[in-house]
């Protein structure tokens, strides 16, 4: 079947199966930043934007994305250099292969809350597994990013 | 070499941009289109015997490119363990037996062009077992009329104790004094049993590899592992082909932890590649990585120390069970730490430290960080705690009047003196950091939870003494930038950029002005791979001694270029110039010189090796939360404080302390591994298997006391495997100050603690 | 991993019972647990065309749509301060937000899932579902029916009396966002208690205790109704054993929990007092209690 979507703010076409995952069409179509972590919904690293919504690509039929804006890291490079760069300032990104996604979920928390505290920042978060860093470097970067206007 | 301007600051790592960008720089990500996808049909017995296997109907099914099964495998067994040849782990694996040895054992290789194919195909392929009894009880798997490797063909090539007719990978006792005579004459004795379960590494990146033929007809093999070296010498060996047909290349990787020192997947598509000479990709599933990979060595360890009227420790004495599984990797050396890393802690007249480590039909073990240390640091630093309990002595002060100092010899640790040792300091700091003095033992908060702190020292080594080799190839090109070409494995840790520091700051040159080649066995040095703490000290001392030979170069082309002789002559990074004269040539200038009309190549090669492994040392400290009723546990504050000589990069440093102490909390508190009647494990997802999320983690802070290594790069020690093993014995004695119950089996749950503190409350009563 | 040959995203109710009625189809909710099923279906029906993610509030009850997300019930300010902000609390620790902004209300419910935090919160509240055939039943009765029976229907809606109880919602995990190992909700209406718990690991089911009015008054009365309705409670359940706990010691945590519930429910006003009972509303969502304490201590 065909689908119509946009993905990373330009309209793509794509032939897909019924049963096709949301996770593979997008890695397929080149956004190899989303990775899988696991088969149960529990590590968070194949995080994307349905409509500006974090969601589990790895849980989402490709033909639910049928008029819907899809957007991964690719689609947000300045955005992702920008807040990636406090997370390296920490060393905190370490392996990387939970980076995006965890990106993808920190920029959608920086869009959904107002001005989170350490426990609002921790709970929001929670989704997204690390498993390289003891997430201490994680926090440090995101407050600082989120403070980033604040601290000139 | 000037002032140092990298080693000491924390350089954001190289790689950082395309990691945190997305980029495609994983092994899947760069895999060529049209990979044969590969996947392994597992054993659902736990102990078996293929009676028939019948794959005629599968392999007709279309887009199947091969099925493999044992009838199709070289016959001659290798271990799968990544170590330094010849291997202490025995020679027990086939890719494909006719006997499987675990619930996931792999029965069959199935290859096709896309997974819907390969699934299908798997459904087809009838297997007949002959149903065997398994030795499932690691207690009972010594001398067990079942053996889990009767073959002939079973080797050790190591003397390590290892006899396959009574169920041993290993044996063995290391003892001095008399331990019996003084534990009899201590006023006070503590003997307990502790037990660490099969704990997985649970790297974000499962295990994976892709291989294809390259243009000269050779096996070339990208794969996700800290060990490239023997990946190929163990693909040799598994294929029985020569070494020289293979090539091994490691991209970025999405963590290691111990997991990827061992050969778990490449070994699946290297032979449908071989055979068929197609392209072939596998990746594990988190399933398959959660049952059929390679995690920390189960052990229980009985331990007894005993102590005088003042609270000098007298002797240890521990005993170690090891359950290696279905295979030996890396059985026989985890054992060794168990001892060799706990007991050297203290001063004491006399120890002993006894072993075996034995077969099941389990999950084969593997390597995970801490390698042993972790489990044996548990169990003494848990004893020792026990022990300053019985006496009513503050266990920070117990420690501090038994605790190794700077200097000591150590029988324990093969006899090796402790050069580079701020233990002390890191005690009294840490204290400082988690008001040791105000809190202790415990407080009640008044709203029916109750606070306690614990401590915990912990050591592990530098690299293994005597047989790692670290290696680096150095050259200058043209413009004179540097290539630095290592054969070590950075697996997110930033090994990369560590030794990109050292090198320039021994050249004086800019940190941009080094380039770092990661490995690919036909071109980087002989480097054993990123293990047992390795790489910042001895990767960083050969990065020291390439960049000395490489500046020695460096002068006699630039005598040669100036006309004049190289004694008169310095280089301070950019210009080589006399000291006492006019003349000088810039870096540039030789790297573009030497392009033309040259016959030295201005490149220096360097290996290094170390008769001793300096170990870092740490101490951690535990604050927790107790519901007195339900017994659950909050983590509120964990410090920690390491010695792990200079610190190279404070970040990363932080971070990998961090991400140790991170994994031992999953460990202690969250991450259990328990198994069905027929030997199924049951923690095969995220789901079922815990890993800590940010919310399970309180709040970790590090602070460093650095000592100075003589024998290390910049006076440095390692870090990478130390920070795992605090956090499992401190956690358990501040639980234990603030309920009176001591969790000797991990992990420590809600459930263990309620039954502990009220066990009034099972059986027939309740809570009111 | 679930696989299909076909994909029907149905423009109507009636479409989509039709399409469901068929035994080689599956309907798909949030898609969290169906993925993860081993099976083969001739058609997945999604059901997100239907108009259904939505809360509708009036002065009666909240009308929830099937296709309602987790994370819609987490956030959403009426339904939280109608009950004490439970929505919250019984959401909040399910996996992750992406999770839960994919998960729906209709999946929870209509899979009946042991573990299932929604279950539970709702059988405390009296709720009820709209099913597309069969209208209007109790909550209670549709999660007693084995999920057989049901299987061939579409789950419309779950209805909720605003009728003035109050609730509370507390679980036990072995880690933050793991699933519970016991699931506990007391409500309380008038002289009612009504104690729903999850988890056990059986599906949640939730039971009635009256009041005894005679001890009310007495020197400590309120820890000892709390007491017996604790006691009286878990005697209605049955327990048993999985991964994450035994029987036993859910049993002994249900008691705790039941009790502690009980004291708080207690110790707050009487209908309408909405999040006047201790709590604050945060910016980022409701706020319970145990995030007030929580920030106390990092304060520390």
């Amino acid at each position: 079947m065909k689908i119509q979507f946009q993905l990373n703010g330009k309209p793509v076409q794509a032939e897909i199966q019924p049963d096709t995952i949301l996770l593979d069409l997008v890695r397929k179509m080149g956004c190899k930043s989303v990775k899988r972590g696991c088969e149960t919904s529990n590590c968070g690293l194949c995080t994307v934007w349905m409509d500006e919504k974090p969601v589990l690509s790895c849980s989402v039929l490709a033909a639910r994305a049928e008029g819907r804006r899809i957007t991964t890291l690719e689609g947000l490079e300045k955005e992702a250099q920008e807040a990636g760069r406090y997370l390296a300032e920490e060393g905190g990104e370490q392996c990387g292969f939970c980076s995006p996604g965890f990106l993808m979920n920190v920029l959608a928390m920086e869009r959904e809350l107002d001005s989170p505290d350490e426990e609002e920042i921790k709970e929001y978060l929670a989704g997204n597994l690390c498993r390289c860093s003891g997430y201490m470097s994680q926090l440090r970067a995101v407050k600082r990013y989120l403070n980033r206007r604040k601290e000139g | 070499m000037g002032e140092k301007r990298y080693v000491g600051a924390p350089v954001v790592k190289k790689d950082a941009p395309s990691l945190v960008g997305g980029r495609p720089v994983y092994t899947e990500d760069l895999a060529p289109e049209g990979c044969l996808v590969v996947k392994v049909l597992r054993s659902p017995y736990a102990h078996a015997l293929i009676q028939r296997i019948d794959c005629q109907e599968a392999r007709k099914m279309p887009g199947i490119a091969c099925i493999l099964t044992w009838e199709d495998v070289p016959g001659k067994r290798f271990t799968m363990a990544g170590q330094t040849y010849p291997e202490p782990s025995p020679y027990d694996r086939l890719i494909l037996d006719r006997r499987v040895r675990f619930v996931g054992d792999a029965v069959a290789i199935i290859a096709g062009e896309s997974n819907q194919a390969v699934d299908k195909a798997m459904k087809r392929i009838k297997v007949t077992y002959q149903e065997l009894d398994p030795v499932l009880d690691f207690r009972a798997a010594k001398d067990h009329a079942v053996l889990v490797h009767p073959e002939d063909n079973w080797k050790s090539l190591a003397p390590v104790g290892a006899d396959n007719r009574r169920n041993l990978c290993a044996s063995g006792i290391d003892e001095k004094g008399d331990v019996d005579s003084i534990l009899a004459s201590c006023a006070h004795k503590v003997e307990q049993t502790y037990h660490v379960k099969a704990n997985q590494q649970a790297m974000m990146e499962t295990f994976r590899a892709y291989s294809y033929l390259d243009t000269y007809g050779r096996l070339n093999m990208v794969a996700s592992t800290q060990v490239p070296f023997h990946v190929r010498r163990i693909l040799a060996h598994a294929l029985d082909i020569p070494k020289s047909k293979i090539r091994v290349i490691k991209p970025r990787i999405g963590g290691g932890f111990g997991a990827k020192q061992t050969v778990v997947a490449e070994v699946y598509p290297a032979i449908v590649t071989w055979l068929t000479g197609k392209p072939a990709q596998i990746i594990y599933s988190r399933y398959e990585s959660q049952i059929a990979s390679s995690p920390r060595h189960e052990m229980e360890i009985r331990v007894r120390v005993g102590c005088d009227q003042e609270g000098i420790l007298k002797a240890i004495d521990v005993y170690t069970l090891s359950n290696t599984g279905a295979y030996g990797e890396h059985g026989p050396t985890t054992v060794g730490l168990s001892g060799h890393k706990s007991i050297p802690l203290y001063r004491t007249e006399a120890f002993r430290f006894a072993y075996d480590v034995v077969y099941t039909n389990r999950m084969s073990s593997g390597a995970y960080r801490g390698y042993g240390a972790t489990q044996g640091i548990f169990a003494v630093e848990s004893a020792v705690n026990e022990l300053a309990d019985q006496i009513h002595m503050d266990p920070v002060a117990f420690r501090e009047k038994n605790m190794v100092r700077q200097g000591d010899v150590m029988p324990a640790y093969y006899g090796e003196q402790a050069m580079s040792c701020t233990l002390n300091q890191c005690m009294s700091q840490a204290a400082e950091m988690i008001g040791w003095k105000e809190k202790f033992p415990c407080r009640d908060m008044g709203n029916g939870k109750v606070r306690g702190v614990g401590v915990a020292m912990a050591m592990q080594g530098s690299a293994i003494s005597g047989v790692d080799v670290g290696s680096v190839a150095m050259k200058i090109n043209d413009d004179g930038f540097y290539t630095l070409m290592v054969g070590c494995s950075d697996m997110g840790t930033g090994c990369d950029t560590i030794l990109a520091q050292m090198a320039a700051d021994c050249m004086d040159c800019d940190l941009e002005d080094i380039v770092v080649h990661g490995t690919d066995t036909d071109i980087s040095p002989y480097d054993s791979g990123s293990y047992a703490s390795s790489t910042t000290y001895l990767t960083g001392m050969a990065v020291m001694k390439a960049c000395e030979s490489l500046r020695e170069k460096i002068l006699k082309k630039a005598a040669q270029y100036l006309n004049c002789d190289e004694a008169e002559l310095e280089f301070d990074g950019r210009k080589v110039r006399q000291v006492k004269g006019e003349k000088e040539i810039s870096l540039k200038d030789i790297g573009n010189q030497i392009m033309c009309n040259n016959e030295e190549a201005l490149a220096a090669w360097e290996s290094h090796t170390s008769p001793i492994s300096p170990p870092p040392f740490m101490v951690g400290m535990a604050e927790v939360e107790v519901d007195k009723e339900t017994g659950e546990v909050e983590l509120i504050d964990y410090v920690a404080v390491v010695d792990c000589g200079t610190v190279i990069n404070p970040n990363l440093a932080r971070v990998q302390t961090e991400g140790g102490i991170g994994q031992g909390i999953g460990m202690t508190l969250y991450e259990d591994v328990t198994y069905t009647e027929k030997g199924q494990m049951l923690e095969n997802s995220f789901m079922q298997y815990k890993l800590p999320t940010r919310q399970d983690v309180g709040k970790v802070r590090v602070e460093f006391a650095p000592s100075y290594e003589p024998s290390g790069p910049f006076g440095a020690k390692s870090i990478g495997e130390i920070v795992i093993n605090t956090p499992a014995p401190a956690i358990a004695s501040a639980v234990c100050h603030a309920t009176r119950v001591q969790v000797r089996e991990l992990p420590i749950t809600a459930e263990k603690l309620c039954r502990g503190m009220h066990p009034e409350w099972f059986g027939h009563g309740s809570p009111t | 991993m679930i696989q299909a040959k076909e994909y029907v995203r149905p423009s109507s109710l009636e479409e989509a019972y039709q399409l469901c009625r068929r035994r080689s189809s599956v309907v798909a909710g949030g898609m969290m647990w169906l993925k993860m099923e081993n099976i083969q279906k001739q058609t997945i029906i999604d059901l997100s065309g239907l108009g259904l993610a939505g809360i509708e509030e009036d002065e009666e009850q909240f009308r929830i749509g099937a296709m309602t997300t987790l994370r819609m019930l987490e956030t959403h300010p009426g339904l939280n301060q109608e009950f004490d902000g439970i929505f919250r609390e019984c959401t909040r620790h399910i996996v992750g937000v992406q999770f839960r902004n994919g998960a729906t209300v209709g999946g929870s419910i209509y899979g009946r899932f042991g573990f299932s935090d929604i279950l539970t919160c709702l059988l405390a509240l009296d709720a009820y579902v709209e099913l597309y055939y069969g209208g209007v039943m109790p909550l209670a009765q549709f999660a007693a029916i084995p999920r057989s029976i049901t299987e061939r229907n579409i789950l419309v809606r779950i209805l909720i009396k605003k009728d003035g109880r109050r609730a509370a919602y507390r679980t036990v995990r072995r880690a933050s966002t793991d699933f519970p190992l016991l699931a506990c909700c007391v409500a309380k209406k008038g002289g009612q208690w009504q104690i729903s718990l999850g988890a056990r690991p059986q599906r949640a089911k939730a039971v009635v205790i009256s009041e005894n009015e005679e001890s009310c008054g007495a020197e400590g009365w309120e820890e000892q109704e709390a007491i017996r309705i604790a006691k009286e409670g878990v005697k209605a359940f049955s327990f048993g054993s999985n991964l994450r706990g035994s029987g036993e010691y859910r049993r002994v945590l249900a008691e705790l929990l039941i009790r502690r519930l009980a004291r708080q429910l207690q110790g707050q006003g009487e209908a309408g007092s909405g999040m006047g009972s201790g709590r604050e509303q945060s910016k980022n969502g409701t706020m319970t209690e145990s995030d007030q304490s929580r920030k106390e201590d990092n304060r520390r």
